[in-house]
Order: structure tokens, then sequence, then C-alpha cells
């Protein structure tokens, strides 16, 4: 099954897309890819430990994300201060799997130190590709 | 993220079988899984309504991984007794029966369906992991029996129609007597124009049928089948979900080597009163004598987090007193719903499952969760 990766994202080896980290105001949002979500299945739960307002440190867990199937760990790509929630996700996590790089992002955080080790898009199709 | 989603593999010249409906899953955009050796579909697109499909319609699915094993003969019916825990011999021809084949010390080795085909001939339908162990068990079971083992498993594809509306599609395709047709019964008939077992049977907890057609017809009738109007093709993930709603064993999680018919609550099909020895008997004599070890209950959690397979079932004083051995979110019941083997003399109030580290309260609960109206 062909997946999407857009190209203008940046992306963890735990499945995370990264977006806005070329803004003015150094604020990213952040999802799951396409992969994860259809590896995962139809998403049931969703769980963010942080808040508005609290503190994520790149490459940490902060979330689970249950499936029909399974469950995993959300790590965060970045470091910084998580700035917003997705509550809409949180309801309705489905929407996750129906559009997983738009109305199913999850969470926002301004970025306090620069990002490492992301993959761009290139990078991250081998390395699914490779799973 | 990452951990434990389903692994995926593409196929490969060494890799997994393909069912003769392989192309037809790929054309349909099948999310498609190694499992048991086949690549078979997981989903197509949502599990979710796939499960609630067959709930209120009708789902099809491929099941052409499952092992067909015949035994025909003289003697076949006896060498089923002797090799089987149930009583095949005597059953009629046209019906079926659920049934478990175990090694010497009672440990399942797999559960099966036996149909009875004709005066002297049987099919054993078994798992697709276990195929191999079925047939050769049987092979070695039946050597002093007027008995020939014939593994027809590649032959063989295996299609269900499962859900409220079965009888009524399937009656579009073929001129047999489905409505006489009880449950657990088979008969040999035309179904759009392609030769076919026709059982009601199924592992989804609804009314069924499930189709056995030479390999080569599979993808005429499963064709004839998706062209109804809410028919909806329906993956590995959707089947999983029903028959745990319907409170049925899979063996790899409630039924292993090492648990006995008794302890999974299905001792009555172990048949200690037939005439005759067989595989397994003194042991499962002793085991019905003495009170189980442990028993297989329903759960039912009160948060939204799903107790999964392996993870321990807990007293309220946080002591481990249960394994799960299967569990998910239940698309019915809208709550996780769980299968788990509590200890002896546990207790069945103040229960949680560990889940990832947090206590999950449960309720344990009557098996089946869910029962058709």
């Amino acid at each position: 099954m062909i997946v999407s990766v857009p190209e203008q994202l940046r992306y963890s080896e735990e499945h995370e897309w990264v977006s806005g980290l070329d803004g003015d105001d150094g604020i990213v949002t952040i999802g799951i890819t396409a992969h994860a979500a259809d590896a995962l299945g139809e998403i049931v739960y969703l769980e963010l430990q942080p808040s508005e307002g609290d503190a994520v440190e790149a490459g940490e867990p902060c979330g689970e994300v249950e499936s029909t199937k399974s469950v995993s760990d959300i790590y965060s790509p970045v470091s910084g201060e998580v700035t917003a929630v997705n509550s809409a996700v949180v309801d309705e996590p489905k929407v996750i799997n129906d559009d997983p790089y738009g109305e199913g992002w999850i969470f926002k955080v301004r970025v306090s130190d620069e990002p490492g080790d992301l993959l761009d898009s290139v990078a991250y199709e081998k390395l699914i590709e490779e799973a | 993220m990452p951990a434990d989603p389903p692994a995926k593999s593409a196929p490969a010249a060494t890799g997994p079988r393909k069912t003769p409906l392989h192309d037809v899953h790929q054309d349909l955009g099948a999310n498609l899984v190694d499992f048991a050796g086949y690549l078979m579909p997981l989903r197509y697109r949502s599990e979710t309504a796939e499960h609630q499909a067959v709930r209120t319609g009708a789902g099809l699915f491929d099941l052409s991984h499952m092992g067909e094993i015949f035994l025909s003969g003289p003697g076949a019916g006896d060498a089923l007794d002797y090799a089987l825990v149930g009583k095949l011999a005597a059953m009629p021809v046209g019906k079926a029966r659920y049934t478990m084949i175990c090694a010497p010390d009672g440990g399942v080795l797999d559960d099966l369906i036996v149909y009875r085909l004709a005066d002297t001939t049987w099919m054993v339908v078994a798992n697709a992991a276990n195929a191999d162990v079925v047939r050769d068990a049987l092979a070695e079971r039946a050597a002093g029996f007027e008995a020939a083992v014939d593994d027809r498993s590649a032959s063989y594809a295996l299609i269900a129609l499962q859900g409220p509306r079965s009888q009524k599609i399937l009656e579009g395709f073929t001129e047999a007597p489905l409505a006489d047709l009880k449950y657990y019964a088979i008969l040999a008939g035309r179904v759009a124009d392609v030769d076919a077992l026709v059982a009601r049977t199924g592992y989804t907890g609804e009314d069924g049928f499930e189709l056995f057609v030479d390999a080569s017809d599979a993808v005429r009738l499963w064709k004839a089948l998706e062209g109804v109007d809410g028919v909806v093709p329906a993956g590995l993930a959707a089947r999983d979900s029903l028959r745990l709603e319907a409170g049925m064993p899979l063996y790899g999680n409630e039924l292993t080597a090492e648990t006995t018919p008794f302890e999974a609550g299905l001792g009555r099909v172990v048949k200690l009163d037939k005439p005759g020895d067989f595989v397994g008997r003194s042991a499962l004599a002793a085991v019905a004598q003495t009170p189980p070890g442990r028993r297989l209950v329903g759960l039912v959690a009160r948060g939204r987090r799903a107790p999964r397979k392996g993870y321990e079932v807990v007293t309220s004083g946080g002591a481990p007193c249960g394994i799960v051995t299967s569990g998910a979110p239940s698309p019915t019941l809208g709550e996780p719903i769980a299968m788990a083997y509590l200890d002896s003399g546990a207790g069945e109030t103040g229960l949680a499952v560990d889940v990832r580290g947090r206590n999950e309260p449960v309720d344990v609960v009557a098996l089946p969760f869910y029962k058709r109206s």
C-alpha cells in the first residue's frame, strides 16, 4: 500500500511528522504519519500527557495512541513548550486515520532547541520501505 | 510511535503464500499482512465499519488460509473418534461439529470444525497455523484404521458470507434449500455457477455461511457475492473483534498446547463417554475430576483503555491474579472487552488490568459479550 509522505514535512524515526519548522513564530505542529496511522488501524483513543504550557522533551514519550488492534507511545519529536492540543482528535481520534496531516494534527510546540535528527520526506520514505 | 503496530511485509518469492483471491484483495486496496504464513487482508477500509456490516448486513471474508483435511474410508469415523476428543463417527451425514485435537497430555493442539460429507467421508477444518500439525497428527493417529488422510488445503478456497442478510443474499445465487439448512450443517450445491460445499457455520456470532470451493473458482464466486449491494469485504481485524464479542476462543490466545479444553470452559466438547480410547483420554479424564487451576472469564473495562493479550489481571491489592488472552474495544458494546484466565481462588470483584503500568478497573461478566437476537 502506498501512503502519502508530504515533501514539506519533517519526520521522526518514531513516525511523527513536524510542520512549520521554518516559520517565524517558532511554533511547530506535530502529528503521526499516514504510515503509522495505517499500521495501527482505526485509532480509538488518544492520550496526551502534557497540556498547554507544559514542557516536552525531544525523544521522550508524551502520550499514547490506541487503535482497535494495538497501542503505541507518542514521542515528541522536538523540545519546547506545548502551545496547543487538538481537542477535536482527543474527542474523535479516528480523525487521525482520515486526515493524518491535516485535521488529525495532535499538538503544537514552541520549539526551544534547534531540533536535531529529523528526517526529510525522502529519508522517511526510505525508513518505512525498509521497515 | 512504533513499538507494536502489526507487522507488515511485502510479498516476496520466499515470503508468505497467496490465496487464490490475492489479486482481488490488492485491487480492493486491502491492507495485507502475513498471517500464519499467508498474505491475508487485515482490513480493506475501516475494520469497525466491516465489523458493523457483519452485525447488521453482510460481510465477505477470504478464509482460504484455513486447512481442509479429508478422512475417507470405512474406518474414517473410528479414526476420528480416536484422534479427536469428540464423537464424530456417530454424527449424521450433512452435519458439522465443533471439536478439538489434543496431545496425549490433554493440551489443545487445535480447535476444529468437522463436517461429515458422506457415509465414509469427513472434512476436518483446521486453523492455518496448525494445519500441518493437524494433518500429521491425523495421519499418525489414523494409521491403524481403514482410513485415508488427504490434505486438500491447497486446492480449496474458503469464502465466508456472514451476517443477518447472508441467507437472502446467497439465495440469489443458488437453488439449494438454504432455509432448511440448519446451523452447523452442510450441503453440496451450485452457487453462482460454481460447485460449492455450503456450510452454515462461522466465527462471527452471526448467522452466515462458509463456502468451500475449488481454488480456481474462488474469484468468480467472490466477485458475484461482492457485487451485491451492501456486501462489505471484511478482513481479519473485523473477524477477530467479531469472534471476541461472540466469546469464541482463538487458538494461540485462549487455546494453546498448555491449555486443556476444561480450563477454556469447553469441557463439553470432550466426550469421555464415547466408546473406545482416544488420544488424551486418560489425562483429560483426570482433569475432568479436578477443579480447574484457572478459568476463562469475560472482562469489561470501566474506562476507555483496552486490556490486551498478555496484560496482567490484578486484585484490588495489586497482586497478579490472571492474564489477558484477547482484548479490544468492542464496536457493538462501545466499551473495551477482554477474555482472561483467572487463577483458581481469585475473586471476581475489585479486579483491574495493568494497562502499561496503570491499573484500569474491570468487571467480570458472563461470556459471550454479544449474542444475536
